[in-house]
This record gives structure tokens, sequence and C-alpha cells, in this order.
């Protein structure tokens, strides 16, 4: 009997400590989203929940010299579309990958592992001089045009992909499919769980990145979140309630996405670490 | 007959069409800027427009520069920090998480993992205002659970010394539930079979644990220390942003790849920030061979 009740009082202990952890985990993002709504008065009087909320946060945001409603929409619009060019090109050339024999097939492999060994920031300031030549500098291409395929992405669909049996392939070419229609109606369906998993974590990384946007962007008015954030930080000292209105505004999208995409989001970031 | 040839010649073009995007994008904006930035290096230059050969001196100049010294020394620190306090409690949590007895355990895992949503620029826009001196959510919660040990007016991100830590705790919040994901993943996929022959030879809870999960969870434990040693070597972002688009009091909070940003896009200098990346680069791959090689990840293929 007495082993058992130190096992229980044991475990009593090890589950509050692991509630309290959970509870730090979160204080921070339940801080934030009330202070958005706090009124500078209230702010950094109550430290959680104060007796009224206000929308002014917001309204001070808007009305900033620096668009935010302008940086938030731009930022939508190049996520979405870095999301769709990088599903797109990688999950094209994952099947390719998967799926075909053809020369060259082990060179583009190794191409691949070599750019996942290459850090950042060593092609920084080559693609900056790039970009410069080309006349991209402070345009949505540049921002978006270098990082149009993702080779985490080929990975990943090409592992999903080398488990649809060959034999749907060849009974769609014997009924005339052509190889795009193959890839578009045969492999993009079966593969629906790694394209919600791969989108949410390019969404991620997309609506995230700030060094990149940081060297390229000159005019506010093409500025995303992270920049137009980051900006916001040195201009209005003292403005505490409208920078967390706006970061509330800024990871809100990615969480919402989250909750939707959940379990296959999970499944696609250890794809590669448990399988390989 | 047309239309077979057509069908035939599609069939055998279609690889090479479908991996094209990828090749002429990584020859553009991978292989080039590699060639080009090992050129770089070895000049000297003025933003895009201007450059002159300096030979070595790029590198030269970082050995014996202070600032340059100061960011490796951080990002060591960091680095440090990182694998040595913050994976060992991924793995503890990963562990807990995953005994049957503990209740709740996907609401758990959700609240360990969700800081990392925030993305690591939003998390040091609002860690900067959690870190303000009297009112700020961190001095409050401490000084009232350490019944007034750490003041009230701790000034963490002015105060060199503080830097830091600051630094750390934040890195903490937001990436042990990030990676307890892995280990966790790694954890479950453990053979089933092998903890029931365990438990008939009369192994015990601990016994199971080093006997069975593991050398289960090897490749993956080797797998996230290297990443998560490279991702510490590359801290930039929540620390910059953090110390208010700075490297903080005394360059108390400079990284590498802070010095390299500052180098290349503030100052103008292409080259030497090319000469910081390249000399980074070489450092993660001996770091990252010594690691594989330590925990014996070459054996552990060949087994």
């Amino acid at each position: 009997m007495k082993p058992k009740t130190n096992v229980q009082a044991l475990r009593l202990i090890v589950y509050l400590t692991l509630v309290a952890l959970a509870c730090i985990a979160l204080t921070p993002m339940l801080w934030l989203l009330l202070a958005a709504f706090k009124g500078p008065d209230e702010l950094f009087a109550y430290v959680f929940f104060a007796p009224r909320y206000t929308l002014g946060n917001f309204v001070a945001l808007f009305n900033h010299n620096i668009n935010f409603l302008r940086c938030m929409v731009n930022s939508v619009f190049v996520s979405c579309v870095s999301v769709l060019a990088q599903l797109f090109f990688s999950s094209l050339a994952g099947f390719a990958l998967a799926k075909y024999e053809f020369r060259g097939k082990k060179l583009v492999m190794i191409l691949m592992i070599s750019t996942l060994l290459i850090p950042g920031q060593i092609l920084m300031a080559p693609s900056y001089e790039l970009i410069y030549r080309l006349g991209l500098v402070d345009s949505f291409s540049g921002l978006i045009i270098p990082g149009a395929v993702s080779v985490f992405g080929i990975f990943l669909f090409r592992q999903a992909l080398l488990q649809v049996p060959d034999e749907l392939i060849h009974a769609a070419r014997i009924d005339g499919c052509s190889e795009f229609r193959i890839y578009w109606d045969i492999m993009m369906p079966v593969s629906r769980p790694m394209v919600g998993a791969f989108c949410l974590i390019s969404f991620m990384g997309a609506w995230n990145n700030y060094l990149w946007p940081q060297i390229m962007l000159h005019s506010s008015e093409r500025f995303t979140l992270p920049i137009a954030l980051t900006s916001l930080v040195g201009l209005q000292q003292q403005q505490y309630g409208a920078l967390m209105a706006g970061t509330l505004l800024s990871v809100l999208p990615v969480i919402v996405l989250f909750l939707l995409l959940q379990k296959e989001f999970v499944a696609g970031l250890t794809a590669g670490a448990v399988k390989g | 007959m047309t239309t077979s040839s057509w069908f035939r010649l599609q069939h055998r073009a279609a690889p090479y069409l479908f991996v094209a995007p990828f090749l002429l994008l990584f020859f553009t904006f991978g292989l080039y800027p590699i060639i080009r930035s090992l050129i770089l290096a070895f000049y000297a230059t003025n933003g895009p427009k201007s450059q002159i050969f300096v030979g070595g001196a790029n590198f030269s100049f970082l050995l014996s520069d202070p600032d340059f010294h100061t960011a490796v020394w951080n990002t060591s620190v960091f680095a440090f920090w990182s694998v040595f306090l913050q994976l060992p409690l991924s793995l503890g949590l990963a562990i807990l998480l995953s005994q049957r007895w503990v209740r709740g355990r996907n609401a758990l895992r959700l609240a360990f993992f969700s800081p990392h949503l925030l993305g690591s620029v939003f998390v040091g826009v609002l860690f900067q205002v959690l870190f303000i001196p009297q009112y700020g959510l961190v001095n409050t919660t401490l000084h009232r659970t350490t019944g007034g040990a750490i003041p009230l007016d701790t000034r963490w991100l002015s105060e060199p010394a503080l830097v830091m830590p600051a630094i750390v705790l934040t890195s903490l919040w937001m990436y042990v539930g990030f990676n307890m994901i892995y280990f966790l993943a790694a954890i479950q996929a453990v053979d089933k079979d092998l903890y029931e022959a365990a438990i008939v030879d009369g192994a015990n809870g601990w016994q199971q644990f080093l006997a069975v999960t593991l050398p289960g969870i090897r490749p993956v434990a080797i797998f996230v220390l290297v990443t998560a040693t490279i991702g510490s070597f590359q801290l930039f972002e929540m620390p910059w942003i953090l110390l208010g688009n700075s490297s903080g009091p005394n360059k108390s909070g400079l990284t590498i790849v802070m010095y390299l940003f500052q180098t290349g896009f503030i100052t103008g200098d292409l080259g030497l920030a090319s000469a910081i990346g390249w000399t980074l680069a070489l450092g993660l791959l001996v770091i990252s061979l010594i690691q594989m090689r330590l925990t014996g990840a070459w054996k552990g293929a060949s087994e």
C-alpha cells in the first residue's frame, strides 16, 4: 500500500509542475491579448484583467504614419504568393524525384542536400548584389523569387509520393493522361495531408521572414508586418498599447492557421527527422 | 502517329521540366551567390557598386577585430545554454508527456509548443515590453514569486550583464516546446514490443528508459542536437529586436549574424560580410562534424 501512495504523490508533483510550466508558456500570450485592448492608464496598472477595455490602441495603430493596414495586405500577398510558388515548384520536383528515372537524378539530389548544408548567411551579400543588378531592389518580386522553391518541401513531397503505387500512374497513362495531369489530378489529391503541413510551415516562414525583407525593402508602402512593426518600435517610444495591438494582429493569422492544420503540421515537421 | 509521338515526348521530357524550376533558381540564387561570395570575401566593397581586391585582409581583420571576438563569444555562450539547458528540458518534457497517466497530454503539448508560433520577430517585440523595469510582467512576477529577491527595477535590457540571460530566457520560452515535438515523435516511434520484452525481463521504468527509449531516440536526438546548435549560432532577429534594433549596451547582445548584418547592410561592406559568412559556415561545419563524431552518428548508421 505504501509504495503506491508514494508513486501517486510523485505523480501529483510532476503533474503540477507540468501544469505550472504550461502556464508559463501561455502567460505571455494571454498578457499580449489583454494588453492590446487596454488603455494607456490600465496597461501596467493591471497585470492581466482590467476593469475596462478599449479599441483605442487599434485606432492609434491604423492612424500611424506607417500605413499598417497596407502592410498587413502586403504581408498576406507576399506570404500567399510565396506559399503557392513553393508548393507548386517543390511538389513538381518532388514528384519527378519520386516517380521517374532520368539522367542527372542523382546530381539533382546531391545539389539539394548541399543547399541544406550551406548557411543562408553566406548567400545574403551576393544575393543582394544580384538583386540590385537585376533592378529588383525594393520590389515584391525581389522578395519572393529567390525563395520560390523550398528544398525542404521537395524532400517532403518526394517522401510522401514514393508511397503512391506505380500501378496508379501506369493505369492513368494507358487512359491517355499526360504527365502533368497525373501530377495535377492524382499526385496532388493523394498527398493532401502533406500539402496542408507544407503550406503552414512555408506560410510561417514567409510571414515571419525578417532579414531578407529588411535588406530588400526601402519604401514603407511595401513593408511587410515584421518590418513595419519593428520600425514602429523605434518611432513611438511610449505607445506600448499600439505596439501590442500590432503584435497581436501580426501573430493571429499563424495561430489560426495552426489550429486548423495542427495534426498535419506536426506530422510534416517531424517526417524528415524520424523517418530519415 | 503524331499523337503517340507527342505522348512519348512529353513522357520523356516531363521529369526534366518538373525539376527545371528548382534547378533554374538553384543556379541563380544558390550556386552563383556561393561562388560570388567566395570571391567577394577577398574584396572591400562599398555597397554593390564599388569594390577593391584586398586579398586575405578581411579574414585577418576579423582575427584581430574585438567586435568580432565579442560576437563569437556571445554567440557561443548562447549556443552553450541552448544545448545544455534547453535541449535537456525539451527531452524531459517529452518523456513526461509520453507517460500514459498524464491526463490532457494533447492540451499540454499544444501549450508548450504554442510560443513557437509567434515567430522570433514578434517574440522580440513582445518581450521587449515584458522586460520593462518596474511594470513589466517579468519583473513583477519574479519580484512577487521570489519574495522580493529580484528587484522590480531589474534592467534586463540595459544592464550589460543581464542582456545575455534575458536572451537565453526568451529563447527558452520560444524553443523548449519546439524541440520537444521532435523528441515526442521519436519516443512515440519506438517499437512497443521492445518495452514488453524489457518488462518481461523485469526492467523497471528507469531501466526501460535507459535500455529502450534512449537508444531508440538516438538518431533524432543527434539530429536535434546538430540542428539546434547550428540554429543557435545563427541567432539574430530575436535579440536584435529585443534590444531595440541594436546590439545592446556595450554590444552585450552582439551575435555573429548581427555583426554580419551591420557590416554588410548598414555599413555597406559586402566583402567583409561575405568573409564573416564563410567564417561562420566553416566554424559550423567543424562543430557539426565534432558533434556527430562524439555522438557516434557515423557508427549508428552502419549498425
